[in-house]
């Protein structure tokens, strides 16, 4: 199945181009199309993972029956046999002549680029790509059923579904990339479609500001992004990942190179992955469609950085200061930023900086173990999508972002209050929902790792877990709870709307199980689903640590008490204790002042004073210079003519009655347009000039 | 027979059909287009020709050597011959201009400016596209130069006439600077006659001589600088400009599209096919300079286009950018480097000729370029015109997938590790340097492009454009632009369509001259 996985992007590309030039005469304006093609790409996706991942476990089997020791004894005359599992232990088990993961791999050569280099076009299915298939294909396809309720009536709802598929595209396409120059590609296209999405409504301008502060704030990235793409290339002479494993392995590389390579593509998967210092486009992102923030924003897009890293685990670890600074960076981002939720009356933007959060989880936990990293990847993006959904759900119902203008919406909207509180439990890390569990991971992994990243992911993580359990008690709170502060009667959103958060709100709570962090579960479990290559399967990635776990429980109880505490009565943002903090609320409200930062420093200057100033440069410096010379040239002209010409030198030196023609003529030959005699006669003088030149 | 008349026909017939075109009497001008049509459209599909037997018909030469050659004696006197011949190198520009011509000549039917005329127009127009097809062609100096100079007078006369309010200054600005230009190039390409002892004006030979050292020292030093300055002001390199922006902005549409679209390239292939595989040492010597201009013209191109409030200026300022990296590319003095300016060359004809056509079109709506004038808004006013720019805006900032990523991305590249002889010389770390600005400039393109999407593009359109009732996109404008619109993306996803064609040549070029 797997040779056909290319298939996937295809269908929506093809999905893509249907709907853009067909989709306003069909009957439901292009959205059976994008639906219709996920569904395919979906079913897809689940037979890649099926055949992936079980070949992936059959061969960690394959790995523990080699190194499992028998020994025999002969007690009593009967024989016993004890079976140990040589890689107990956590030693690098040696893994058997033969016996490989799953990893399948087609490219063709495109094109000669000079030099004996070409650009290939190729995929690679291994554990990861079938996992980030699932993931985006099974979101996606939520996200477009809903959409069809949420974006109903709309005048640009053809294209809408348009750029979801191009969208999508883009990212299965950066997904199955096996070189690192198609990332690149998908990695740009979907941050166009993020552009294009989050100014969806270009009328205000607002919406145009937030679209183009994403695209360039994360192409501020991507020239990181280049320039560490290019680095590897000079590195290891190719842009395919698979032969870059093996350069790494080889340990043929500049160690300087390498880590500066390295350090510039995390970079752009800052950009891209919304990490301190450059997440400060994603809140305003929320600018666009609900559902956009939840596919885009939320669930996949964002996740591109936390994805390349992955990609790329192999080579990151052979750099253990970029490692650090991934740690340093994630726990940065994951606590400063969820500390700004708290103070978020727009119930989008508490999902942003939470996203931005658990982000910051994400690469914090890939610095310590892969699977901790993905795992909290696939995880975080069903409930956030469905947080997300649901926030659309009562957006949608009350008409407005704010939850001062919510309250109340228990009784009315059932259903967006059941899964919205599954998803929040989730994203508190509640057990046993799936947020536990892959929270779980991450802290354990920074635990086991231990040192002084690793305890500062710990401790940080843990507080960050309170404050993220904290904000979400508060959004029930005040969204829920006590009486209706809005305008209308909100009413629960339309089953196309409803369905998707009950389906959404199953993995949310139960796709945990996936990967429990006990030893009889690894080899079985995600850890071994999802491995990209054996060499670096994590048999026992994290030690589940009871105390860790139940002290993570408890401060993530101790959040949602404390809310419940303040909350439960006060439910009016009104006199919302977070807002009467004064210096702590002050900063939190000015998002540390990043963003005056940014634009006072950065983005005014260049465009108000730099650009106009290399302008009146160009106009007034280096074109006057031009001007001059030609004004200097006729006058000299004029002279010439005046002087020598006129009074009466009379042609007594040629060479020096041309020079008067030459330059007295120039603008008038110009203006008649005698131009081609003058070109004659030019060529004939600098022929002479030539040759005087070539004897010289 | 076709094999030794191809490359005379197709370079010639629109010349003979801007003769054509003047014997039409003034009573039935208007036939002028049909003629026109006719004419163009033979001489794509005679380019069509080559380059279909370049890929089909195995006549792609052995590297180094021309296909469809001609060598006859011209002028004995002084030893210049006429000689004609095609590469992978000549091949994707030299069918880019028929292209772009053909499709000019389409355009003619929508809008020519005033004063009309449209006779005088056509016939100037195809005597352009002859001189720029055999600019690309020529193995001769002194034919090269003739084509060179052929193309300045049509373009001057486009501009003078057709222009927009200040088209006298931007014309003779146009002509002086690009002669001014062309007497250094000239007096260059003499003192290499007569150096190189046998009394030739042939490429090849000059290269051949070039390569085994001949044209060394101060000597060589002199010679590429007067070369070099006239390809600069051509392509145009940063800070010979200024004359560029003037001619693009008051240049009527067809003069922008081809100035853009062919012209500038007739400076950068210059580099390529002159400069530096007959002066290999003055140009590694020169190489580091013209990447520092390359980097600063990428940069300083994208602050001018954030400070342009005229919608066609600011076009024309992106040129400067987007040659920029073209000149980056050629100044690594590697195979990829060049491998991508030839394909940034194109990309950028096809793209920036496109945004030339779009606001062109825009101009004849709105009847004003200014931004400020037209508010915002496009997007509800001219939805598929608007589109349409946008889109192309964003092949021109360079979006993987479409035509303007590959020329950027790989002369970036092949900045990053620059030609052995330049690392040797100690320049290793001044390239990377200006690759990382580079990849910054890729930043500040976005930047800019976006800020015009957000002033043009978008937002609420005022009432009176609301009220105009203007047209969008006519039929004749998707016929012109429908062959662009489709090679943007084709040549995004197959770029071997054009390095397929390049590499080969452009790879044992470099190995025999700097190898």
């Amino acid at each position: 199945m797997s040779e056909f996985a290319w298939l996937i992007p295809a269908v929506m590309a093809l999905s893509a181009l249907t709907i853009l030039l067909f989709g306003k005469r069909m009957p439901r304006h292009g959205a059976e199309v994008g639906i219709l093609a996920l569904g395919v790409a979906f079913v897809l996706s689940v037979l890649v993972a099926v055949e992936v991942f079980s070949a992936n476990v059959a061969a960690v089997a394959e790995v523990e029956e080699a190194h499992s020791v028998q020994s025999v004894w002969e007690v009593g005359g009967r024989e016993v046999t004890l079976v140990v599992d040589a890689a107990e232990g956590g030693e690098a088990a040696e893994i058997p002549a033969g016996v490989h993961e799953f990893r399948l791999e087609q490219s063709t050569e495109l094109s000669p680029i000079g030099g004996g280099f070409s650009i290939e076009a190729g995929t690679r299915i291994d554990g990861l790509t079938a996992m980030m298939f699932l993931l985006v294909s099974f979101v996606s396809l939520m996200v477009h059923v809903y959409s069809t309720g949420y974006m109903h009536g709309d005048p640009r709802y053809t294209w809408y579904f348009t750029l979801l598929s191009v969208f999508t595209f883009s990212m299965l396409l950066l997904v199955i990339a096996n070189n690192l120059l198609m990332v690149v590609m998908g990695w740009e296209l979907v941050g166009v479609c993020s552009f294009l999405l989050i100014g969806f409504w270009w009328e205000e301008k607002a919406n145009s500001d937030a679209a183009i502060k994403a695209l360039l704030t994360t192409k501020l990235g991507d020239v990181g992004l280049m320039v560490g793409v290019v680095g590897l290339w000079s590195e290891f002479g190719t842009f395919n990942i698979t032969r870059i494993y093996e350069g790494v392995a080889a340990g043929d590389f500049d160690q300087g190179l390498l880590t500066f390579s390295l350090l510039a593509l995390f970079i752009g998967a800052v950009g891209k992955s919304a990490q301190f210092p450059l997440h400060t486009w994603l809140p305003d992102a929320m600018a666009g469609p609900t559902p956009v923030s939840a596919l885009i924003h939320a669930a996949t897009m964002v996740t591109a950085g936390v994805f390349l890293i992955a990609r790329l685990y192999p080579v990151y670890q052979a750099s253990p200061t970029t490692l650090t600074v991934i740690a340093i960076i994630g726990v940065i981002t994951l606590f400063a930023m969820g500390l700004l939720a708290l103070v978020q009356d727009d119930v989008k933007r508490v999902l942003a900086y939470s996203t931005i959060s658990q982000l910051g989880y994400m690469v914090a936990a890939l610095a310590f173990s892969y699977t901790a990293g993905i795992f909290h990847l696939f995880a975080h993006g069903f409930f956030k999508a469905l947080l997300f959904l649901g926030a659309g759900s009562l957006i949608h119902a009350v008409h407005s972002n704010n939850m001062s203008d919510m309250g109340g919406l228990r009784k009315p909207m059932p259903v967006t209050f059941a899964t919205f509180v599954i998803g929040s439990a989730a994203l508190a890390a509640i057990p046993p929902l799936a947020g536990f569990w892959s929270k779980d991971e991450v802290l354990a992994g920074a635990f086991g790792a231990g040192g002084y990243s690793g305890t500062l992911v710990t401790v940080l993580g843990g507080l960050g877990g309170m404050i993220t359990a904290f904000y979400m008690a508060r959004v029930l709170w005040l969204v829920f709870a006590g009486e209706f502060r809005g305008n209308g009667h909100p009413h629960e959103s339309p089953a196309a709307m409803k369905w998707p958060l009950v389906v959404l709100a199953v993995p949310a709570a139960l796709i945990g199980f996936v990967n429990l962090p006990f030893d009889f579960a690894h080899p079985r479990g995600f850890a071994a689903w999802t491995m990209f290559d054996l060499a670096y399967f994590e048999g026992h990635p994290v030690e589940f640590n009871l105390l860790l776990a139940l002290g993570t429980t408890l401060l993530a109880l101790l959040g949602i008490a404390a809310a419940t505490a303040i909350y439960r009565r006060r439910a009016a943002v009104a006199n919302d204790p977070m807002l009467r903090l004064g210096l702590f609320t002050q900063v939190l409200q000015n998002k540390y002042y990043l963003d005056q930062l940014y634009m006072g420093v950065i983005v005014r200057p260049l465009r108000d004073r730099v650009a106009p100033a290399a302008y009146w440069f160009n106009d007034h410096v280096l074109d006057r210079i031009v001007n001059l010379a030609g004004a200097g040239a006729v006058g000299l002209g004029r002279v010439t003519y005046r002087t020598v010409d006129q009074r009466g030198i009379d042609g007594v030196v040629n060479g020096i009655g041309s020079t008067a023609n030459y330059t007295g003529n120039l603008l008038k030959f110009a203006q008649s347009g005698n131009v081609q005699l003058y070109a004659g006669a030019l060529f004939v003088g600098v022929f002479v000039l030539g040759v005087l030149f070539a004897v010289a | 027979m076709w094999e030794n008349a191809a490359l005379t026909i197709t370079v010639f017939l629109p010349l003979a059909g801007a003769g054509v075109i003047s014997l039409i009497p003034k009573a039935r001008e208007e036939q002028a287009r049909t003629v026109a049509l006719l004419v163009s459209v033979l001489a794509f599909a005679l380019s069509l020709a080559i380059l279909g037997s370049y890929y089909l018909g195995g006549n792609s030469p052995a590297p180094g050597e021309l296909s469809f050659e001609v060598n006859t004696e011209w002028i004995p006197a002084i030893g210049a011959n006429f000689h004609l011949g095609i590469d992978g190198i000549s091949l994707p520009l030299f069918v880019l201009s028929y292209l772009l011509t053909f499709l000019c000549a389409v355009y003619a039917f929508h809008h020519i400016e005033d004063p009309g005329k449209p006779k005088a127009f056509l016939a100037l127009m195809l005597m352009l596209q002859t001189g720029m097809a055999g600019t690309f062609i020529a193995f001769d100096l002194i034919l090269f130069f003739i084509f060179w100079e052929l193309v300045l007078v049509p373009m001057y006369f486009l501009i003078g006439i057709w222009g927009g309010e200040r088209r006298e200054y931007a014309a003779i600005k146009f002509f002086l600077y690009t002669l001014f230009g062309s007497v250094f190039m000239l007096v260059a390409f003499l003192a290499l006659y007569f150096r190189s002892g046998v009394g030739t004006f042939d490429i090849q030979e000059l290269t051949a001589l070039g390569a085994a050292g001949e044209f060394r020292g101060t000597f060589g030093l002199l010679a590429f600088g007067g070369i070099a300055l006239s390809f600069a002001i051509k392509a145009p390199m940063w800070p010979f400009h200024t004359w560029l922006p003037d001619a693009h902005t008051e240049a009527p549409t067809i003069g922008s599209v081809l100035l853009a679209g062919i012209l500038l390239k007739m400076g950068t292939y210059g580099f390529v096919r002159i400069a530096l595989p007959i002066l290999p040492e003055a140009a590694a010597a020169y190489a580091p300079i013209i990447a520092v201009l390359a980097v600063i013209a990428i940069l300083y191109g994208a602050l001018c286009c954030l400070a342009q409030t005229d919608l066609k200026r600011l076009i024309a300022f992106s040129s400067v950018g987007h040659m920029g990296f073209v000149m980056l590319g050629i100044a690594t003095l590697t195979p990829i480097g060049i491998n991508a300016a030839i394909f940034g060359m194109v990309a950028h004809g096809i793209i920036t000729g496109m945004l030339f056509f779009i606001v062109g079109s825009v101009k004849d709506r709105y009847h004003t370029r200014a931004i400020a004038e037209i508010g915002g808004g496009m997007n509800q006013v001219l939805p598929r015109m608007s589109g349409l720019m946008m889109f192309v805006g964003i092949a021109s900032l360079g979006l993987p997938g479409l035509a303007g990523f590959w020329g950027e991305m790989f002369a970036l590249l092949a900045a990053f590790n620059p030609a052995p002889v330049l690392q040797e010389a100690g320049y290793l770390p001044l390239y990377r340097t200006l690759m990382v600005l580079g990849a910054v400039g890729t930043l500040m393109t976005a930047g800019y492009f976006l800020y015009m999407f957000q002033r043009v593009n978008q937002g609420v359109a005022p009432q009176r454009w609301r009220d105009a009732g203007l047209g969008d996109v006519s039929v004749i404008e998707w016929g012109t632009w429908l062959p662009l619109l489709i090679l943007i993306p084709v040549l995004g996803f197959l770029p071997f369509l054009v390095t397929g064609i390049t590499d080969a040549p452009v790879t044992e070029l470099f190995n025999r001259v700097f190898g």
